[in-house]
């Protein structure tokens, strides 16, 4: 089919892509633009949705790429842009390791996550299953950021970047989730973001800052 | 071997001396014009070149034999691999003489000669300099060996001209590999050739300086032969990446005729049009970044080599 | 010479080769003792034995070389000496006569520099040193000649016992000596792990000859102990990390040429042993194996790389830099038994082919390096490179030397470096072929670590060269320095004709180390075709050559000087130096060694342990110091060091002093003797 002979590369280039965009909020200092990359996921996951839903004639899916491109491409980053305007915390994230060592380790995990993909892959009945390894390796890059990260906000930003690549291997291992599963959990991840911006002024009120060495002063000596 | 090799290898070596300044010129030209701005005609370069070959060279008292042979050194390497990389056909004598690995071990000579001749006088700005360029030198060959690691594994070969062949035979545009590939490629052409945003080509700050402090102490005809031996180094860097990346209109094997020749001539002027509006493009939004956030760009760089090769390797042979 | 005459040397001495190596090997023991004869006399040294030994060297590399052309089969010979059981066996393949051609070619040079070199007696009496010298020499040849377990470690240990003495030759310094005594300990642990090695090799017929070794078949188990042992064993001698902390104070401690011989010829003794139990002993390989020696080779590659960038001392930056080529060397070695054990045999040709290239360009340029540092102490009697500067001017024979090895052992064309560089990056291009997951993407990554240790190389040379013999000089006495003498210069000439040669014409190089690798893998590679040009695997693949880029460079700059004189003129005018209107410029406000190494400080700086005294605001004047140590040595060696002293202090017990427990102890034996014999 016409349609097939193109669909699988350009799933292939966007899984590429997504892989890339992982790679670059490893690595971006500014909380500003790591939003600005995550609204970039969403649109590339709305997209590789599309192609999937045309290509394979799934027409539920075209509701399930709407849904993503409501909260994630933008309501999502709308509401964490006004959360860090007010926060003030738009700046300079710092890391807790050097920036060409985290990259170092996110290729390493990168390789791991790909080695382990392919007899998985294996199973699935997809076109498009070889993209299962991209898809481990953004969850894993994506608990990375979390891991290397001092600002709290950055941190929600991974936890939303997480929830993008287990949505990118639900759609190219199975061709997506039932549809209940799926309005569950973007009501799940829209009220933890509204939960999470109270704690964060919170823990700004009480510490004067989202350094994250503040928490660690908590416990008891 | 016949008459039609011989003289398309010779008229590919004088085009490639005759036109590498005008492409440092045509860039400077698209960056003026960005920056709102007129530039001098691209006649300029040309100009410069010519009154620097009249003048006296003023040489340190301190100076060696090895300063006095380095501009010639690095002219012959730079013309050298002018010869060898398949700008314009593929069925050249001498582009057996060296693969793609061979040409970057070609360009690191010079980069050597350069550095020594700067330590030779024995001033602090050349010995910084030349400090500074080994290091991104040594940073960015990692970088540039994975890319050439993806072309090997995307077209089967590290000589120039059996890739452009391949790459002729089977087009693949929209290959996630290829994209990463040449986005590397592009990032490792700016730090090695100098330009934003590792190195300012038009600063005359000291500190600052990487390849223009190695270029302090010469003058004269010296001068002009390793200027114009660094626009060529430009006119190569992009001429390898046209071969990997986008080959077409380079005279393949079989085709002989003078209308091939003229179709690959116009073919890599319009690239290097291109090219160089791309490239004054990227320098005029970037900034340039401190010296040691150069070991980010490249890391950068070769991450994304890396990245192209795993792409590849996981979703399975084209 | 042409090729009829060649063969016909070549026939004449086809199936004696053994008998004359033999011969060869005696003559230098005689020259040895000659020297003792009259000790003092060190005009006889230095102006016959030395030469005749450079003589021999030739000689040696003659005959091994008509060997490995003619492609003979195996010669072997036993010796009435030894053991009553275990006669002495000899035996000459392939392999031996490889490195025999490497000690015989690195060693004419070394040996022509040593005869204008030892002119000037230094601590130990030039007779002894001659003795030691050509003991060293002929124990290195029966290691590599040797085809049983007591022969090999027989020579392995007169081999340690030589150098030891060569390295302590000014044995009134005491870091000498303490530098000494580290090297003969690691020496003595490694001939442990070897004879342990060679202990299980046996697999049970306890029958040490080789030969025996060969027709052992293992278990997984017991091979993989065997092969460790070695690796251990021959990670010592060659210095591989972690056990390379002997060679960075060992090299610097010794004369020049003998430390142009030990990082030469000795570390490359030790690479044979490698070659010899991992291809020729063991029966069988596992691709296990060759990753750890490749991870190992890639490790010590970037370690030895990184610590050469940051030295101050001209010697110790060549010990650390033979550190990351033996890594090079290593790394090759492991590609090459992880393409052997996935039954890639043409890959694995390719791979060992580049090691073994690599291990005689190194055994080239490595000696010339050293040699000329040698000159350099000579005439200026500074190691540190804080006292050096501008010699290219006082020293032309010895700065335009020395340049040549700096280009070659950077890895640059058209030198003989690139050509084991080029070769071995051809190798791990293939090495997506490999049938295991994670290994065939992990060790692509192995090939940017080389090209990042390889660009590392570039940079160090660049600093040695440039602040030794290029700028100003830092010290007002280096105005007196001279030059080398004639026969230094030989020496010299031959070790660069060498390099140059081989990488202008890299089939001299090839088609020895093919015979090399269809004897260990079975396969080799393309090495026939034109002398214009290499192509290993395919030409469509890739093709160098050497040939065309040297002639080809200087065409160009022929044609180009012409061309501007003739359209131009060539007219200099000398000014003082710019100066950026500054008016006091002295040498010392040149780059330094440190400075020079300050980026390499800064991005990798997890590798090393630094302390710094920084200058206090009222010092006068403000002095700035910075050590560099290595971690290894506080992480492994000093708590092993710290822990045999706890089990000595235990044992010490025993030695109370008191008479009753000697006697106790006496009384025991006597006891246990009685309850277990009768």
């Amino acid at each position: 089919m016409h349609a097939q002979s193109f669909a699988l590369p350009a799933v292939n280039l966007l899984a590429a892509c997504l892989l890339l965009i992982s790679f670059a909020m490893l690595s971006r200092r500014r909380t500003q633009r790591l939003i600005t990359l995550f609204a970039w996921q969403g649109a590339i996951l709305f997209l590789s949705t599309c192609i999937v839903a045309y290509s394979s004639g799934l027409h539920e899916l075209y509701y399930s790429a709407a849904l993503t491109l409501l909260l994630k491409v933008i309501a999502l980053p709308m509401i964490l842009n006004r959360l860090i305007v007010r926060l003030g915390a738009e700046w300079d994230s710092e890391t807790v390791v050097n920036i060409p060592l985290i990259m170092l380790v996110g290729l390493v995990l990168v390789i791991f996550a790909f080695g382990l993909a392919q007899p998985i892959s294996m199973m699935a009945t997809t076109i498009t299953r070889n993209t299962l390894g991209i898809a481990l390796a953004v969850i894993l890059l994506s608990f990375l950021m979390m891991i290397t990260r001092r600002k709290a906000v950055t941190q929600v930003i991974g936890f939303l970047a997480m929830e993008n690549g287990l949505f990118f291997a639900a759609t190219s291992a199975t061709y997506g989730m039932p549809m209940v599963i799926e309005l569950g959990i973007a009501l799940d991840v829209l009220v933890g973001v509204f939960i999470l911006g109270l704690f964060f002024f919170q823990i700004r009120e009480q510490f004067e800052s989202l350094d994250l060495r503040n928490m660690e002063n908590l416990k008891e000596d | 071997m016949r008459a039609i090799t011989i003289i398309r290898q010779l008229g590919q070596v004088v085009l490639a001396i005759a036109i590498a300044p005008v492409f440092a010129g045509w860039i400077a030209q698209c960056r003026a014009w960005l920056q709102n701005r007129s530039a001098p005609p691209l006649r300029q370069t040309y100009y410069m070149l010519r009154k620097l070959f009249s003048k006296d060279a003023a040489l340190a008292q301190t100076a060696s034999p090895l300063f006095r042979v380095t501009p010639y050194v690095l002219f012959g390497t730079m013309v050298l691999a002018a010869a060898i990389i398949p700008s314009l056909a593929t069925d050249l004598p001498f582009a057996r003489a060296a693969d793609a690995i061979a040409l970057i071990g070609l360009f690191a000579t010079a980069r050597v000669f350069l550095s020594l001749a700067a330590m030779d006088i024995g001033t602090a700005f050349g010995s910084m300099g030349a400090r500074r360029e080994m290091m991104v030198g040594f940073l960015a060959e990692p970088a540039l060996l994975m890319v050439l690691f993806n072309a090997f594994l995307l077209f089967g070969s590290t000589a120039l001209p059996a890739l452009v062949d391949n790459h002729r035979a089977h087009p693949s545009i929209i290959d996630p590999s290829v994209i990463f590939a040449a986005v590397a490629f592009v990032m490792v052409l700016l730090a090695e050739n100098a330009r934003i945003p590792i190195d300012n080509p038009a600063t005359h700050l000291e500190l600052t300086m990487i390849h223009e402090a190695m270029l302090l102490e010469h003058s004269a005809r010296h001068l002009a032969l390793v200027e114009w031996a660094s626009s060529l180094k430009l006119f190569n860097y992009a001429c390898i990446g046209f071969a990997l990346f986008v080959p077409w209109g380079i005279a393949t094997h079989g085709a002989d005729g003078v209308a091939a020749m003229l179709i690959s001539i116009a073919a890599l002027l319009v690239k290097l049009i291109v090219a160089g509006a791309a490239l004054a493009l990227i320098e005029t939004f970037s900034a340039k970044l401190r010296i040691f956030r150069a070991p980010e760009y490249l890391a950068m760089a070769f991450l994304l080599a890396v990245l192209g090769l795993l792409v590849h390797l996981l979703l399975g042979v084209r | 010479m042409n090729s009829a005459s060649i063969a016909a040397l070549t026939a004449a001495v086809a199936g004696h080769q053994l008998r004359l190596l033999l011969f060869l090997v005696a003559a230098w023991g005689g020259l040895g003792v000659a020297g003792v004869l009259r000790p003092r006399g060190s005009r006889v040294v230095a102006r016959v034995l030395f030469p005749l030994g450079a003589v021999v060297c030739l000689i040696v590399a003659i005959v091994a070389a008509t060997f490995l052309l003619s492609g003979q089969a195996a010669q072997v010979m036993v010796l009435p000496l030894g053991l009553p059981d275990l006669p002495f066996h000899l035996r000459l393949d392939a392999l031996s006569a490889f490195f025999l051609l490497l000690i015989g070619v690195a060693g004419t040079g070394i040996s022509t520099f040593s005869a204008g070199y030892f002119r000037v007696g230094e601590g130990t009496p030039p007779g002894l040193m001659g003795l030691q010298y050509h003991v060293f020499l002929a124990s290195m040849a029966m290691v590599i000649l040797a085809d049983d377990a007591y022969l090999f470690m027989v020579a392995w240990e007169t081999m340690a016992l030589a150098s030891y003495f060569l390295v302590t030759s000014q044995h009134r310094i005491p870091e000498i000596r303490r530098a000494g005594f580290l090297y003969l300990l690691m020496a003595h642990v490694g001939a442990i792990c070897i004879l342990l090695s060679f202990g299980v090799l046996q697999g049970g017929s306890w029958q040490f000859t080789f030969d025996a070794m060969r027709h052992a078949s293992l278990v997984p188990f017991w091979a993989s102990t065997a092969f460790l042992l070695a690796l251990l064993g021959f990670g010592a001698k060659a210095g591989l990390v972690p056990l390379h902390v002997w060679l960075p104070e060992a090299h610097p401690a010794a004369p020049s040429p003998i430390s142009a011989m030990m990082s030469g010829l000795m570390l490359k003794t030790a690479v044979y042993g490698m070659l010899r139990v991992s291809f020729d002993l063991l029966h069988i390989r596992y691709w296990q194996w060759g990753v750890l020696v490749l991870a190992l080779g890639l490790f010590s590659g970037l370690y030895g790389a990184i610590f050469a960038a940051v030295q101050t001392d001209m010697k110790r930056l060549l010990a650390y830099s033979s550190i990351e080529n033996i890594g090079i060397i290593f790394a090759g070695i492991g590609l090459s038994i992880l393409f052997e054990t996935c039954n890639l045999h043409l890959f694995a040709a390719l791979a060992l082919c580049a090691a073994l290239v690599h291990s005689l360009n190194h055994s080239l340029f490595k000696s010339l390096l050293f040699l000329t540092t040698g000159s350099v102490l000579h005439a200026t009697n500074h190691r540190s490179l804080g006292k050096l500067g501008g010699l290219i001017r006082r020293m032309p024979w010895v700065a335009s030397l020395a340049l040549v090895g700096t280009l070659a052992i950077a890895g640059l064309p058209p030198l003989n470096g690139f050509v084991s560089e080029w070769l071995l990056l051809q190798a791990f291009l293939f090495t997506e072929r490999i049938p295991h997951s994670f290994v065939n993407m992990f060790v692509p990554l192995g090939a940017a670590v080389l090209a990042l240790t390889a660009a590392l190389a570039a940079y160090v040379m660049v600093k040695f060269y440039g602040v030794v013999f290029l700028g100003q000089p830092r010290e007002p006495s280096l105005a007196e320095a001279h030059d080398a003498n004639w026969v230094e210069r030989l020496g010299l000439i031959w070790l660069a004709l060498g390099c140059i040669a081989i990488g202008v014409i890299p089939q001299l190089a090839l088609r020895p180390a093919s015979s090399v690798t269809g004897m260990l893998v079975g396969e080799s590679i393309r090495t026939t075709g034109s002398i214009w040009f290499i192509a290993p695997v395919a030409s469509r693949q890739a093709s160098y050559s050497g040939i065309i880029l040297l002639f080809g460079i200087i065409a160009v700059i022929g044609v180009t000087f012409l061309l501007v004189r003739l359209v131009a003129h060539g007219r200099v005018r000398r000014v003082a130096t710019w100066d950026c209107g500054y008016p006091h410029q002295t040498a010392r406000m040149q780059d330094t060694a440190e400075g020079f190494g300050q980026p390499i400080r800064h991005m990798f700086g997890a590798f090393f342990r630094i302390e710094r005294d920084l200058p206090s605001p009222t010092d006068d004047p403000p002095r700035y110091r910075i050590r560099i140590e290595d971690r290894l040595w506080r992480a492994i060696y000093l708590p092993i060091a710290r822990a045999v002293q706890w089990l000595a202090d235990l044992v010490a017990v025993l030695q109370g002093g008191s008479l009753s427990i000697y006697l106790l102890c006496s009384f025991l034996t006597l006891i246990v003797l009685l309850v277990f014999v009768l």
